[in-house]
């Protein structure tokens, strides 16, 4: 599919003195997309991602950027070539916000009126108001500095940007707020993004590829989001990205595109009458509200009534029809309309793929 | 008064040749201290040697250093050489420890950031260390200037040119006129000197009052390197430091 431009082959990573940060790395970043590593606390992310710009060197194997491997250029000069984006914003606290945005263009040569000139324009671009420039980091919010700090990493037009825990010390809603940024400034410039985090939620929000670290530095999976929250490779995956995690963000997307199919549903009275049959039946009370599922089984035989799952409202998240379809028996969810009245049934691969196909809307793939 | 006034061009001249006496090793002292301060943070080894070098070097009592040099430089003993070079021994120990504090509070983040940024070793060390240094460098040259000022004086008692001298001839002749106008001479040469390196200090680093005047503070994970740092640098004792005049 998509042209690889970072190649991890068969890297690993041992520190003196301990186990293996990263061990035996092998693969393959897709150019102008997003990739993210996430994993537990000390299973190499950080390690992985400074191997790219030599920040770290790796103890065996190659790494290769855009077909060249890194080790063939100058550190400085490979470093210059790749925005990097941390924790803390890690800005120059004696340089006003438009000098720390024009470092790399600065260290690169371009005169200081410019550097300057272009440091002004990226303000806009990660929607800061341009007087913000000539303040220091320490004026501005934990928020504003990470935008500049992406500003910065963008400076010198690099095509790769690693960013290391970003938008982890920065409380929940201005997190969102940087994320979805992200993602409306990658749908322009198409880098090839780096991301590390630990937060699988973030993961799946950003990611367009997820590699999932195992302790020891292994690859545990690396794959599309959706298919690492539909099919963990192992239990170590499906313990990490945990039942009800990683559909967060589903919680602000619309639900418009999830089908639902019409849907005969019977009262206690009708079913008791017709008996059970191969299918799960819908069971309503007289005024059409959803009572409860009746299992299939063998003709004729009495029904067994089981609790529905939530109910899905015509209009709500994606979040609550997955939430809906999942929490079904019959893996349908029932949909009401504003009355509570049974509507129609959404379908949990139906939901699935409304998700997926929103997400690469978002990520401005298809 | 009127022995000041009738004698002022004298203590103007004492004044002048007690200044340049004072600021010189302060100047050789940075050149020589920031150095050796970048050296001694390559290694635990090198650390330790530049340290206890520097502390030692602060131990050697002042007029024996003046006695001393004279043998060692080979200049004579009225040479204001051997001033300058005394005080600025002294300066440069107590500015390596300062230097050294500095260098170690500038934040690591900050200097990830750096070198992720492809900052080359020496840019980074000019444009990012040592500017954020500043302040705590600054708070160790305050203290340099005040001791350097008081130290001069004693090398009034081998008859070499500075404000000390009416101390001494004051003494002999016993007229507390001329101690006087010394000390004070002396009081305000202090005062002068550090409001400048206060001045040169605010129009060095425009960014700390920034960051103070937003409230923010430097403790908002800024890097910044914090002159509190300087006062455990400085806490170095030298039992006869300034006192060789009585
Ligand atoms: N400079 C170093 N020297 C020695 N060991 C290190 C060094 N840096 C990292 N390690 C070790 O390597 C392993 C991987 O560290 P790394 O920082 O890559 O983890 P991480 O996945 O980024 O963790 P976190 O989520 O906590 O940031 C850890 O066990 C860590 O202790
Ligand atoms: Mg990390």
């Amino acid at each position: 599919m998509a042209e690889a431009m970072i190649e991890f082959q068969n890297v690993t990573k041992q520190y003196q003195g301990g186990q293996a940060a990263v061990d035996g790395l092998t693969m393959s970043i897709d150019k102008g997309a997003i990739t993210v590593f996430v994993g537990p606390s000390g299973c190499g992310k950080t390690t992985s991602l400074r191997m790219i710009n030599r920040m770290v060197e790796p103890t065996s194997g190659v790494i290769t950027v855009g077909g060249a491997d890194i080790t063939s250029v100058p550190a400085p000069q490979l470093r210059r070539s790749m925005g990097y984006v941390m924790q803390s914003s890690g800005l120059m606290p004696h340089r006003s916000v438009l000098d720390n945005i024009a470092t790399v263009p600065r260290l690169n040569g371009v005169s200081k009126a410019d550097a300057r000139k272009r440091a002004q324009e990226l303000l806009d671009v990660v929607g800061l108001a341009s007087s913000l420039g000539k303040r220091y980091p320490s004026q501005l919010s934990g928020g504003q500095q990470q935008r500049v700090g992406v500003a910065r990493a963008l400076a010198a037009d690099p095509p790769v940007l690693l960013m290391d825990e970003p938008f982890s010390a920065v409380d929940p809603v201005v997190r969102d707020e940087l994320q979805q940024e992200l993602l409306r400034l990658q749908r322009d410039l198409a880098k090839t993004i780096v991301f590390v985090t630990h937060d699988i939620d973030e993961a799946t929000v950003l990611g367009d590829k997820v590699a999932v670290f195992g302790l020891g530095g292994k690859l545990a999976q690396y794959a599309a989001p959706e298919e690492i929250l539909r099919a963990p490779a192992n239990d170590f995956v499906a313990s990490f990205v945990g039942r009800d995690r990683g559909f967060r963000h589903l919680g602000f997307s619309p639900s418009d595109g999830v089908t639902i199919h019409p849907v005969r549903p019977v009262t206690p009275e009708q079913l008791r009458q017709e008996g059970s049959s191969g299918d799960w039946r819908l069971v309503v009370d007289d005024a059409l509200r959803p009572l409860g599922w009746a299992g299939p089984g063998p003709a004729g035989a009495e029904p067994v009534m089981v609790a529905g799952g939530s109910l899905f409202r015509k209009g709500d998240t994606l979040r609550r029809a997955l939430d809906a379809a999942l929490s079904s028996p019959s893996g349908f969810g029932v949909a009401v309309d504003d009355d509570g009245r049974a509507a129609g049934l959404i379908a949990a691969a139906e939901v699935l793929a409304v998700i997926e196909s929103d997400r690469n809307i978002r990520h401005g793939g298809l | 008064m009127e022995w000041f006034l009738a004698n002022s061009a004298e203590v103007f001249s004492l004044a002048g040749q007690h200044l340049v006496l004072a600021i010189l090793p302060m100047i050789f002292g940075v050149i020589i201290a920031v150095p050796l301060a970048q050296l001694g943070r390559q290694n635990r080894g090198l650390r330790s040697v530049v340290l206890t070098g520097s502390s030692l070097l602060y131990t050697i009592p002042s007029l024996a250093l003046f006695i001393i040099l004279p043998t060692i430089l080979g200049t004579r003993i009225l040479d204001p050489v051997n001033v300058v070079v005394a005080l600025t021994i002294y300066a440069v120990a107590l500015l390596v420890r300062a230097a050294l504090d500095a260098f170690d509070s500038v934040d690591e983040d900050l200097r990830q950031s750096a070198v992720a940024m492809g900052f080359k070793p020496f840019a980074r060390f000019m444009q990012i260390d040592l500017p954020l240094s500043l302040p705590v460098l600054f708070a160790g040259l305050r203290v340099v200037s005040v001791s350097n000022i008081s130290l001069v004086s004693v090398a009034a008692l081998l008859g070499i040119g500075n404000l000390g001298m009416l101390f001494t001839s004051g003494l002999q002749r016993d007229f507390v006129t001329e101690v006087v106008v010394g000390i004070i001479a002396i009081l305000i040469l202090a005062l002068l000197m550090d409001s400048i390196l206060v001045l040169l200090e605010r129009l060095l680093t425009p960014w700390t009052r920034a960051a103070a005047a937003s409230g923010a503070g430097t403790d908002a994970g800024t890097g910044q390197a914090k002159p509190g740092t300087a006062a455990a640098a400085l806490r170095l004792s030298r039992p006869e430091a300034g006192g060789g005049t009585a």
